[in-house]
This record gives structure tokens, C-alpha cells and sequence, in this order.
């Protein structure tokens, strides 16, 4: 029976959540959906990371764990596959962890709440699906299922050119999928046998497995795949539609799409254009490294002359998902592993971040910070967030942004080559200009004097909003102090993906 | 020679609807003027019946009269899915047919329907080249008598006259290619003699002249780029349920007949010939329909633009020339008539209720109708390829019917259809963003649509939400063309 699987109940309750949606009418029945089940998730999804841990922990050497298969399409052998390592799991946390901040954060969303959270539930199923998948297939419908709700979510929730942005975001993520989704048909058709005897598969274990693509396919069909995600993980020069689309997007809309979605980019780029084009993941690298690298110095500089805090923060998520992308094509365990920790952290931080924006605005109506100054003084709950949030930006010990910074560069620096080396340096002087930009915030928002006198009447956080940033903050804090953990339980994950890489060199 | 009348028995699908055809017609003739109005009731119920009786009418593969017409289970399945297609078309023209405009001549309508149906029956399972005329023009002239069908519009005139010129024009080039063909096959034009004949000379330049005015007569019924240009014209202009059944139910079965010519009469010359006539208009079709349809504000004008455009997504099935191919091009047919007819079930029911069809007059709809706006959206996504609606998965399975081949051309040519995708997108979210995000105030007023039409809208909304998602639709679409494969539908390819 298909619901015996726990992962596949992660699709399941966000179908809840939208059947519950359809059939409520006061905005209290709405919450009570939203928050019910949204908890429901997150509590699913640290079941199954203990479980998940458990079993390790028993020994399971499995490279999936939790798996179940279900014939979907069977002349095309479509499957729904599911199955989780170390990665997914924490992704799934993450997810989680931001789908049940957004729900708070959101409590006020106004027009049209029920169809709000209709999309943020399409939303949230697909991100979910995405990460519990492993057949390609699958895999990229729930990737676009995730997607296409962005239109409407910016475009009717949203402020300032909503219009524009969403359809920008929307036209540019769609473009990316059309090479993603080509890049996937030429893997399926060279794929190889699959294990119950069908002549190709879409299953990412067996297509490793087989290893079968030639290299010339691959030439062909990694950069497809990887600027294919790449488009989505912000990779220069494709990231045009990240700083709008943010700075339109609703709080919560902008939590989860800096927050997870943009991480579908990385995993995406890990799991399929590197562990299945190994050959051509070696040898075309380089070119992606130059692009990444790119995006991460110039994210960095345009977050430092912006004055919108939205843009600011878009302008950082550029930087710092570039950062997980240069990561991953450092193609060793100590810079993925890096990779892995930056898309949890810049998840967490920047989840928290847009969500101070979101409140801050809320009660300033501006978000130009020459409008404003010494919020501290007058709701220092929501100031001493925000610096926790540009603290972890900016990679002060002891929170999540340090430990990932750190392990990435140090596995980066493995490469005794020049071209890495060079490289690697230009990315860590993003260091210091994330510090410009995030001081130059904090002293302008935060410290001097009040601006605008109108601002002295304004409140502190509300619970609900104080839930919200306290969930994240934790889970910050969780990763800075006990990054051994995450460490263990991903360590795994890249034995297969390493042993392919080496054997095609 | 005597003639054995038990082979009628082989084309039941004919005639179930020349029944129904047979009812409406006399009940029209027969009935008084009061008891006229129960011939919608009337035509919709035998109708509706005829279509369930045709999914127990699915029998083995059989040939009647020597040959000349065949089905086999992939053409009943076909046959079936247009039949659903013009049920549906028929409850959503009700409203219209039972207005002031249409109640004098509604058998009519009707009428002509079923013979249009009845001939584009015809022309699925001809197997030879006399039978399939006599199909094209009873399925394209009565149509031009329906285009024309709102008499005191000048715009419905004008359309009719276009089809009209248009239909009589293909079937002529059509026709000009036959005799070529029959030249060629030394007096036959039995589908499985000119395919022996043409293997035997595959390149000679009559053979490549016969066949680009098969296709141009094709590519005219299909509304192909560069033969599309009636298309617009027509759509506006026809009372908008002519214009529904001509993109979906007109559109399907002459994809399907030419699918059928181009294997079964032309196979061995595929990779010769007409697999890059068919790559060239693929790319033409596609790329132009798009881009003529981001511009238009007339929604009958867009959905025409929009057609064209799926007729080259449609034409993707062809080119792929295997039993996947076949299989993905029905299935997107099939999701095409819901998805399509959703969009024109909304324009139906906003165009009867105050006679706007303009996308600005769309802005703010979901303020005073929710669901009307909900339906369209879905149904809009559909046609765009979003999943998790049917759409998506149509298109991603041509797609990768087509990619089955190891060329790298036909890789190029789902790239360029894959963009188009983005392109269609843009123009389909216009419509979204009138609905949802214009912060005009809305132009339509809140109403509620007549109970049939809903059930209509219902119907194409299930089927959008739910044909990808079950998948045994697909499976069985591919059981019937695996069947049709292993008989030899594609035999003369290899």
C-alpha cells in the first residue's frame, strides 16, 4: 500500500492542506489548516530524521533509505520513487522548518486569503515532492509544480511592479526547465537498463549505477541539466530574475522561495548533472566555476549600493547561492559537504531575513533604509533578530553562515591547481563585502538616530511573529554549534557520488 | 460480385452517429413548431448514448469492402475520444443554439454536426484514396454552412466564405497530389498498392511533388504554418461552439488521418522526404503561432493563434513516427479537447451572458466570478504544460517520443518546441494576470452560468486535473497503438 511509505506522506498533507483550503471559509478555519498540518509537516519531518538516523546508526548501509516504488507511466517506465539519504533529509527539514515559519509569517495575508494559501500549499508539495523523489521524471514535475505558483503568489500578493517581476521570474525559470528538461530526456534515453529488466529508467540510483551516458552525450547534456538548475540556484549571468522577484514577492512568498526553493537549484545540480554526468562534470567544471564565481563577487557588490532591503538581501542570496553552486563543482566530499551546509544556512538566515523585512515593513510602510534608523530603540525584539540574521550573513562563529563559509573554502583550497586557486581567493573576499553591506544595513536601520518621527509608535513583534523568527534563529544556532551532526549524517551521501566522479577521471 | 452486407457490421462507430444523425434529422423534420424545442434535449441524450455505446464498440482489427476502410481498436479509441469531445462541444453550445439567434434552425445545427462527424469517421479509417475524399469534404463543407451559422452577422459571413474558399482550395491541391500519386501506383489508389509502389522508387520527383500537395492539402485542414491563414478569420468570426468544435474535434481527426497516410501510404519514404517537410513546418507552425498569438486581445482570435500552435506540439507525434508517437499524439489530443474546450466553455458563458469576448474585458474577473476565472485558469495551464495538469504530461511525452530517435536534429527540434513553451507561457498568463492581478474593476458582471454549461466546465475540469495524474488513460492509448504497431501500422518505415 502506497500511504505505508512515510515519504510520500510529505505530498500527502500538502494535498490535505489544499483539500482542507477548498472547503473553509472564515480566516480562523484557514489558520487552523494552515498551522495543523504545516506542524504536521514539521513533526513528519523530524520523525523522519531520527528514523533516518536510527537506522544508520543500526547500520543500514542503504545508499536511499525508505524507498518505495510505484509504477506510474509503465510504457515509458515512470515511476514514483521515493527515497531518502542524509541530504534529502535535512532538505525536507529545512522545507519543513520554513513552510511552519511562513504560515506565521503570513498570518495577516490579505486579499484572497484561502487562495493565498492554496498556492503556498501547491507550493509547498511541490518542493517537498521534489526532495523526497529519486526518478527524474518525477522529479521535474514536482520541480515545476513548485514553480508556477510563484506567478500568482507575486503577482497578486505582491508590492511595487509585481507584474513585472512575476512574470519575469516566472518566464526565466520556465526557459531554464525547457534546457533541464531536454538534458533529462537525453539521460533517459542513454540510460541504460533499468533493474526490473525495462530497456531505460529514469530511477537517478540505477542510472548511476549503470553509468552508461558517453561522454559526447554528456558534453551535451550537463550544461543543459546544470544551467538548468543553475538557473534557479541564481548562477550568473541567469540570476536577473532573483532580485525583483523578491523584492515584489509577499513575506512568506520570498521565505520560501529564497529559503528553499532556490536550494531545489543546488540539490538539483548535485543530484542529477553531477552524479549522473560524472565524465562531463569533470571536464566542463571549470566554465561553471567562472560563471559562479562571478556571481558570487558581483552578488556581493550590488547588495552593497542597493537601499531597498529587499533588494539587499536578493542581491546576498545571489551571492550565497553562488556560493553553494562554486562549492559543488569543487566535485570533493569536503566542499559539497560545504555546499550542503551553505544551502541549509542561507536557507535559515535568509528565511529570517526576508520575515524581519516583512514585519519591519509591515509597520514603516518603506523599505529604504535612508528612510529609516534606530529601529533598535524602538522594537529592539525585531533589531537584535535582525543582527543575529546579519551576523549569520556574514559568517560570525558560532552561527550557521561560519561553519558552511569555512568548509567550503577549505575544501575548495584542496585544488593546488591556479585556475581553483584564484578563484577560490576572489570568492572569499565576498567575506568581507558581505560585511560592508550587512554593517552598512545594520548601522543605518538599526543604530543612530530615529529618522522618522512616525516611527516612535510603532510596536514590537506580536507572538505569532516572534514564533516564526524564533524557530529559525534556533535552528541557526543549532547548525553553528553543532555542525558534527549535519556532518555525520551527509557523510554518506557522497561515497557513490565520489566513487563515480574518480572512476571518470 | 455480390455484396455482403454483414460488413457494415465493421463500421458501427458510422453508424451510431448516422443513427443519431437519422433521429435528430427526422424528429426536425417530423415534429411541430412547439415541439421543436425538445431537439437539443433530444440530440444530446441520443448523442450521449451513442458515445457510451461506443466504447462497447471497440472490436478487433477488421476490413471491409476489399479493403478500403479498416478499424482496429487504436481508431475506435480515436473515434471514441471525439466523440466525448463533441459531446461536450454539444452541451456547451445549448445556450446559443436555444437563443433567439439559433432556435429557428437549431436541427441544423445539429444536423451538420453529425455529418461532419460522420465524415471525419470516414477519413480516419479509409483505406483508400476514394473513400477518404468523400470523408475530407463531408467533414469540411457542412462546416462552412455552420461557420456561417449566425445569419445576421456579418463576421460569421465573412468566415464562411474564408473556409469555404479555404477547404475547397486544399481539397483541390489535395486532390492534385492523388492523381500524381496514382500516376505513380500505375491505377491504384488503395493505401496498401501506392505504399509498394512508392518503395520501389523512393526518390523520384514525382513522388516528392505528390507529396508536398498532401501535405499543403493537409496542412490546410490543420491550420499548418504557412497554410494557417484562414484560421483567425474563421475562429472570430464563427458562432464561438463552431469555433470550439473546428480547434479541437475538426483539427483532431484530420491530425490523426494524416498521421495515417504519412505511415501507412508514404512510410518508406520518411527519412527521405518528409521528415524534414515535416521538421521545417513543424518549426514554422510552432514559432509563428506563438508569436502571432502574444499580440492578439480578441480571445476567439488568440485561441486561433493558439491552435496553430498546438497543432505543431500535435504534429511532434508524427515526426516521431513510432508507437510512442502515436500513442503521445492521441493522448495530447485527447487532453487537448478538455483543455480547449474548458477555455471555451468560459468564453461561451461569458460571451452568451454579455457578448464580451475581449481579454481586457477579462480584467478582474475573479471579483464577480471565481469559479468562471478558476476553470479558466486551470484550463489555460493546461495549455501552457503545467503540471501537475494533463498538459504537462502530453507535452512532456511527445517530447520524449520524439527524442526516442538518437538524431541530433530531432534533440534540436524539442529544444526549439521546449522554448516555445516559454513563449506560449507568456501569452497564456496574460490571461491569468487579466483575471487575477489587473487591478482594474471588473467589466463583466457577477453571473451564474445555466446549469449545463457548468456540468460542461466540470467535465473538462476533471479531465484536466486528472488524465495525467491517472495514468491508466495512457496505458490503454498505448496498448490499442502497440496492437496497431505489432499489425504493421509502421511496417513500411523500416
Amino acid at each position: 500500500m502506497i500511504l505505508s511509505n512515510i515519504l510520500i506522506w510529505f505530498v500527502i498533507i500538502p494535498m490535505l492542506m489544499l483539500a482542507g483550503l477548498a472547503v473553509c471559509r472564515k480566516m480562523n478555519q484557514i489558520r487552523a489548516v494552515m498551522v495543523v498540518l504545516s506542524t504536521a509537516l514539521l513533526v513528519l519531518a523530524g520523525y523522519v530524521c531520527v528514523s533516518f538516523l536510527e537506522l544508520r546508526a543500526a547500520g543500514v548501509q542503504d545508499e536511499m533509505l525508505f524507498q518505495g516504488h510505484w509504477t506510474w507511466y509503465a510504457p515509458l517506465n515512470i515511476k514514483l520513487s521515493v527515497g531518502v539519504d542524509g541530504i534529502s533529509v535535512l532538505m525536507l527539514m529545512l522545507s519543513a522548518i520554513i513552510v511552519f515559519a511562513g504560515t506565521f509569517a503570513s498570518w495577516k495575508i490579505d486579499p484572497l486569503p484561502r487562495n493565498f494559501f492554496l498556492w503556498f500549499a501547491l507550493l509547498s508539495m511541490g518542493v517537498f515532492g521534489f526532495f523526497i523523489t529519486i526518478d527524474i521524471f518525477t522529479m521535474f514535475m514536482f520541480y515545476e509544480v513548485a514553480l508556477i505558483p510563484m506567478y500568482l503568489l507575486i503577482g497578486v500578493w505582491g508590492t511595487g511592479r509585481k507584474e513585472y517581476s512575476a512574470m519575469k521570474l516566472t518566464l526565466m525559470l520556465m526557459g531554464g526547465s525547457a534546457f533541464l528538461m531536454l538534458g533529462l530526456l537525453g539521460i533517459y534515453w542513454h540510460s541504460g537498463p533499468g533493474a526490473d529488466g525495462a530497456a531505460h529508467t529514469w530511477n537517478i540510483l540505477e542510472i548511476a549505477r549503470n553509468n552508461s551516458i558517453s561522454t559526447g552525450w554528456q558534453y551535451f547534456l550537463f550544461p543543459m541539466t546544470f544551467v538548468g538548475f543553475g538557473v534557479l540556484g541564481a548562477m550568473f549571468p541567469f540570476h536577473t530574475w532573483s532580485p525583483d522577484g523578491h523584492a515584489c514577492a509577499p513575506t512568506a512568498v520570498s521565505m520560501l522561495h529564497a529559503g528553499v526553493l532556490m536550494k531545489l537549484g543546488g540539490y538539483g545540480c548535485f543530484r542529477i548533472a553531477i552524479y549522473l554526468l560524472p565524465q562531463a562534470a569533470n571536464d566542463l567544471a571549470w566554465i561553471f566555476i567562472v560563471l559562479t564565481g562571478i556571481s558570487i563577487v558581483y552578488g556581493a557588490f550590488s547588495a552593497c549600493v542597493q537601499t531597498d532591503l529587499k533588494y539587499i538581501n536578493a542581491y546576498s542570496s545571489v551571492s550565497h547561492c553562488g556560493m553553494v553552486l562554486f562549492a559543488i563543482l569543487m566535485l570533493n566530499t569536503t566542499a559539497m559537504t560545504g555546499a550542503i551546509l551553505q544551502m541549509l544556512s542561507h536557507g535559515l538566515m535568509t528565511a529570517l531575513f526576508f520575515a524581519l523585512i516583512g514585519m519591519i515593513y509591515g509597520r514603516t510602510h518603506t523599505r529604504d533604509i535612508r528612510k529609516m534608523g534606530g529601529l533598535m530603540q524602538i522594537m529592539p525584539y525585531l533589531g537584535v533578530c535582525y543582527m543575529i540574521a546579519g551576523f549569520a550573513s556574514l559568517g560570525l562563529p558560532g552561527l550557521s553562515g561560519f561553519v558552511a563559509e569555512m568548509t567550503i573554502f577549505f575544501g575548495s583550497f584542496e585544488h593546488a591547481d591556479m585556475f581553483h586557486r584564484v578563484f577560490v581567493i576572489a570568492a572569499t573576499c565576498s567575506i568581507v563585502i558581505t560585511a560592508v553591506y550587512i554593517l552598512r544595513v545594520v548601522g543605518k536601520l538599526l543604530l543612530g538616530k530615529v529618522q522618522d518621527e512616525h516611527h516612535r509608535q510603532l510596536t514590537d513583534a506580536t507572538w505569532w511573529e516572534r514564533l516564526s523568527t524564533v524557530t529559525l534563529i534556533v535552528c541557526i544556532t543549532a547548525i553553528g554549534c553543532f555542525p558534527n551532526w549535519i556532518n555525520e549524517t551527509i557523510q554518506q551521501s557522497f561515497i557513490p557520488i565520489m566513487k563515480n566522479l574518480t572512476a571518470a577521471i | 460480385m455480390n455484396l455482403d452486407y454483414s460488413q457494415f457490421f465493421a463500421m458501427r462507430m458510422e453508424l451510431l452517429v448516422l443513427a443519431v444523425f437519422l433521429i435528430v434529422f427526422l424528429f426536425d423534420t417530423f415534429a411541430s413548431d412547439k415541439g421543436r424545442k425538445a431537439t437539443t434535449p433530444l440530440a444530446i441524450i441520443c448523442f450521449g448514448l451513442a458515445t457510451v455505446a461506443g466504447f462497447f464498440c471497440c472490436g478487433d482489427a477488421v476490413t471491409a469492402f476489399n479493403g478500403m476502410y479498416e478499424t482496429s481498436p487504436v481508431i475506435s479509441t480515436v473515434k471514441c475520444i471525439l466523440n466525448i469531445g463533441a459531446f461536450i462541444v454539444l452541451l456547451q453550445a445549448v445556450n446559443w443554439v436555444d437563443s433567439e439567434d439559433g432556435a429557428i434552425r437549431r436541427g441544423e445545427f445539429f444536423e451538420l454536426l453529425f455529418v461532419t462527424l460522420f465524415g471525419m469517421y470516414l477519413m480516419i479509417s479509409a483505406r483508400h484514396f476514394l473513400l477518404f475524399i468523400i470523408g475530407l469534404e463531408s467533414a469540411s463543407l457542412p462546416l462552412a454552412a455552420m461557420v456561417a451559422f449566425n445569419k445576421n452577422k456579418y463576421e460569421s459571413h465573412e468566415a464562411a466564405v474564408k473556409y469555404i474558399f479555404t477547404a475547397v482550395f486544399s481539397s483541390a491541391i489535395f486532390m492534385m497530389g492523388l492523381s500524381f500519386v496514382y500516376a505513380l501506383s500505375g491505377g491504384s489508389l488503395y493505401f496498401s498498392d501506392i505504399a509498394d509502389m512508392i518503395a520501389t522508387q523512393p526518390n523520384s520527383v514525382m513522388l516528392i511533388t505528390a507529396l508536398s500537395f498532401v501535405i499543403a492539402g493537409f496542412g490546410f485542414k490543420l491550420s499548418l504554418v504557412p497554410f494557417h491563414l484562414w484560421t483567425a478569420d474563421t475562429y472570430q468570426g464563427a458562432p464561438t461552439s463552431v469555433t470550439s468544435y473546428l480547434s479541437v474535434i475538426s483539427k483532431g481527426s484530420a491530425a490523426f488521418a494524416f498521421l495515417v497516410v504519412l505511415c501507412q501510404v508514404f512510410g518508406s519514404v520518411y527519412s527521405d522526404v518528409w521528415e524534414w517537410m515535416m521538421y521545417a513546418l513543424i518549426i514554422l507552425t510552432i514559432t509563428v503561432g506563438n508569436l502571432f498569438a502574444i499580440r492578439q486581445r480578441n480571445m476567439k482570435r488568440f485561441m486561433a493563434f493558439s491552435s496553430v500552435s498546438q497543432a505543431g506540439y500535435i504534429m511532434l507525434g508524427i515526426i516521431a513516427a513510432n508507437v510512442l508517437g502515436m500513442t503521445s499524439m492521441i493522448f495530447y489530443i485527447l487532453v487537448y479537447i478538455f483543455s480547449n474546450l474548458g477555455v471555451f466553455g468560459v468564453i461561451q458563458a461569458i460571451e452568451n451572458k454579455t457578448g464580451l469576448v475581449s481579454m481586457d474585458d477579462y480584467k478582474g474577473l475573479h471579483k464577480t466570478n471565481p469559479w468562471l476565472s478558476f476553470a479558466m485558469t486551470l484550463a489555460v495551464f493546461s495549455l501552457a504544460g503545467i503540471p501537475p495538469f494533463a498538459g504537462f504530461f502530453s507535452k512532456i511525452l511527445i517530447f520524449t517520443s520524439v527524442t526516442e530517435h538518437e538524431s541530433t536534429a530531432l534533440y534540436v527540434l524539442v529544444l526549439i518546441a521546449l522554448i516555445n513553451t516559454i513563449i506560449s507561457l507568456y501569452y497564456y498568463l496574460l490571461v491569468v494576470k487579466a483575471m487575477w492581478i489587473s487591478p482594474d474593476e471588473p467589466v463583466v458582471p457577477s453571473f451564474r452560468s445555466s446549469c449545463i454549461e457548468r456540468f460542461a466546465l466540470w467535465i473538462c475540469t476533471l479531465g484536466i486535473v486528472l488524465l495525467g495524474i491517472i495514468s491508466c488513460v495512457y496505458g490503454t492509448i498505448y496498448c490499442v497503438s502497440d496492437q496497431a504497431a505489432a499489425n504493421g501500422f509502421f511496417a513500411s518505415l523500416l
